[in-house]
């Protein structure tokens, strides 16, 4: 593995700190007038998610992590482990509970996701921005409120429960936000 | 086509700018400061050990009989020079040159303004540096502090009893570092600029003064009122941004060449470049020179808090990486 050094630091550098791999979200040369230059970097652990500021040395330098971002198509989950396609090779990866975190929610077979692959497992998984999925419990639909504020939650096919207007019903597809799990419309 | 051949800087900060550095020298012709230039191309290097000075060539006959140069890394040397020369209070605009300088706040050919005003002492020069700045950068109340009071009030710590393994303990509480390192400065910066700075975002503008007697520089050191050493130093910061750096100057020749010697032991030490020191300084100050304070200002930065923009590039045209 190369190694770069602290020189040579910028965003979206994907290197391995204590044994995890991490992204650099930011990066800042300090250099008092009279004092010694440091390179202090945003960090982000890409298993646990965690953020963290770490300063390096300028003769510092860190361990590249083979970190790749793939789009791969989302199969089906056998309970355990979510399995995904790159939908040119056919390969297949089965990512844990750790790796999907809270994209569960938003997962849809066929649907296109970033799958994030570190030494060729999958670390974690960003759901599209927005989805398509069906409503398979809600209250019955108020008539007529189509204007009116309000909301109810409902229950959609991939299990996440939303907030809705109150004119949803059994059945509709709606289109949500994955990023702040918001509903934006009916499909 | 890239579109690396385009500015940075948009033409409005770019008028901004020419505006400020005309203002500038309108308030020292009214002063009564001289504008003078000096040698951006020098025969001996600046002894800060961690200034990494850049090197050039020149050669009487092409590609033959080669002697290094160095581009000059701040004004200070040749101007002392010219005030041991008789100059009277005299002041410069120029580019300044530092290896590896190069970061949001940083560009390695950076443009400096530097005077001196014989007659004043650090304190003196403070005012007068606040009378320039405040103006152009819209900010009336400039607090003053001493570096020790700084650091109590901060990190409630008591630099006159810390010791270098507890400077390093708290640093390591605030920042997330691998380094062993003796040197107590290293700390002190490090505390400085990675939590003390960024707590100054908030305060407008901060004079720092009486900084240690071992972060002199080329400062001469008196007692506070404490009695303690201290550099006659100050430093100016403005929403968390180093801006100045100033001296109640050094005059003494054999003290001036034992800091140099000083400079030249740590780069040993540490393994850093060693490159000529200005021996001519030296011999101007023991011809010489008027007692008198002096400052350094990064004009680059005092532009980008005047439009209050994040980066050096918004107010260079084209910087280092499509100089």
């Amino acid at each position: 593995m190369a190694n770069y050094p602290s020189n040579q630091f910028k965003n979206g550098l994907k290197v391995m700190i204590e044994g995890d791999p991490c992204s650099m979200v930011d990066v800042e040369f300090v250099k008092p007038g009279k004092g010694q230059a440091f390179t202090r970097v945003k960090l982000k652990n890409l298993i646990t998610g965690r953020t963290w500021e770490r300063t390096f040395k300028s003769n510092e330098t860190a361990e590249s992590a083979d970190v790749m971002d793939t789009d791969m198509e989302y199969l089906y989950c056998d309970g355990e482990m979510w399995h995904f396609m790159d939908p040119q090779s056919y390969e297949q990866v089965a990512a844990d509970k750790t790796a999907v975190g809270d994209a569960h929610q938003w997962l849809k077979e066929q649907d296109k996701c970033l799958v994030t692959l570190w030494n060729n497992n999958p670390i974690s998984i960003t759901p599209p921005n927005f989805v398509e999925l069906e409503v398979t419990e809600t209250d019955p639909g108020l008539k007529g409120d189509t204007a009116q504020g309000g909301s109810k939650p409902a229950k959609l096919q991939s299990g996440a429960v939303v907030r809705v207007p109150l004119f949803i019903e059994q059945g509709d597809i709606l289109k949500i936000d994955t990023r702040s799990g918001e509903y934006v419309s009916r499909a | 086509m890239s579109q690396l051949w385009r500015a940075t800087a948009p033409l409005n900060n770019l008028r901004k700018r020419a505006q400020i550095f005309a203002q500038i020298r309108e308030f020292f012709a009214t002063r009564d400061v001289l504008e003078v230039e000096t040698p951006l191309m020098t025969s001996a290097a600046v002894s800060d050990p961690y200034i990494d000075t850049i090197e050039c060539r020149y050669h009487p006959l092409p590609g033959q009989q080669e002697q290094s140069r160095y581009l000059q890394s701040s004004p200070e040397y040749a101007m002392k020079r010219l005030l041991a020369s008789g100059s009277g209070a005299i002041y410069q605009i120029c580019k300044a040159f530092r290896n590896g300088e190069c970061g949001r706040r940083h560009n390695p050919e950076f443009t400096m303004l530097e005077w001196y005003r014989p007659g004043f002492d650090h304190h003196q020069l403070m005012d007068e540096v606040e009378a320039l700045v405040a103006p152009l950068i819209g900010i009336d109340r400039f607090q003053r502090i001493s570096y020790s009071a700084l650091f109590r009030q901060y990190l409630q710590l008591d630099l006159q009893t810390a010791t270098v393994q507890e400077l390093a303990a708290i640093t390591r509480q605030h920042i997330d570092i691998k380094m062993e390192d003796d040197n107590r400065d290293n700390w002190l910066n490090l505390l400085m600029s990675h939590v003390i700075e960024p707590q100054l975002d908030s305060q407008g503008a901060v004079f720092v003064y009486d900084y240690p007697a071992s972060q002199a520089a080329l400062a001469r050191i008196a007692e506070d009122e404490t009695g303690q050493p201290v550099a006659c130093r100050f430093e100016l910061f403005v929403a968390g941004v180093e801006l100045a750096n100033g001296y109640y100057e050094l005059t003494d020749g054999g003290e001036q060449a034992r800091r140099f010697q000083l400079d030249i032991a740590q780069r040993q030490s540490e393994g850093l470049p060693i490159r000529p020191t200005d021996s001519l300084l030296v011999d101007a100050l023991e011809s010489g020179m008027p007692e008198c304070a002096g400052v350094a200002m990064g004009l680059d930065r005092l532009v980008m808090l005047a439009l209050g923009t994040e980066q050096i590039s918004d107010v260079i045209a084209l910087p280092f990486d499509r100089a």
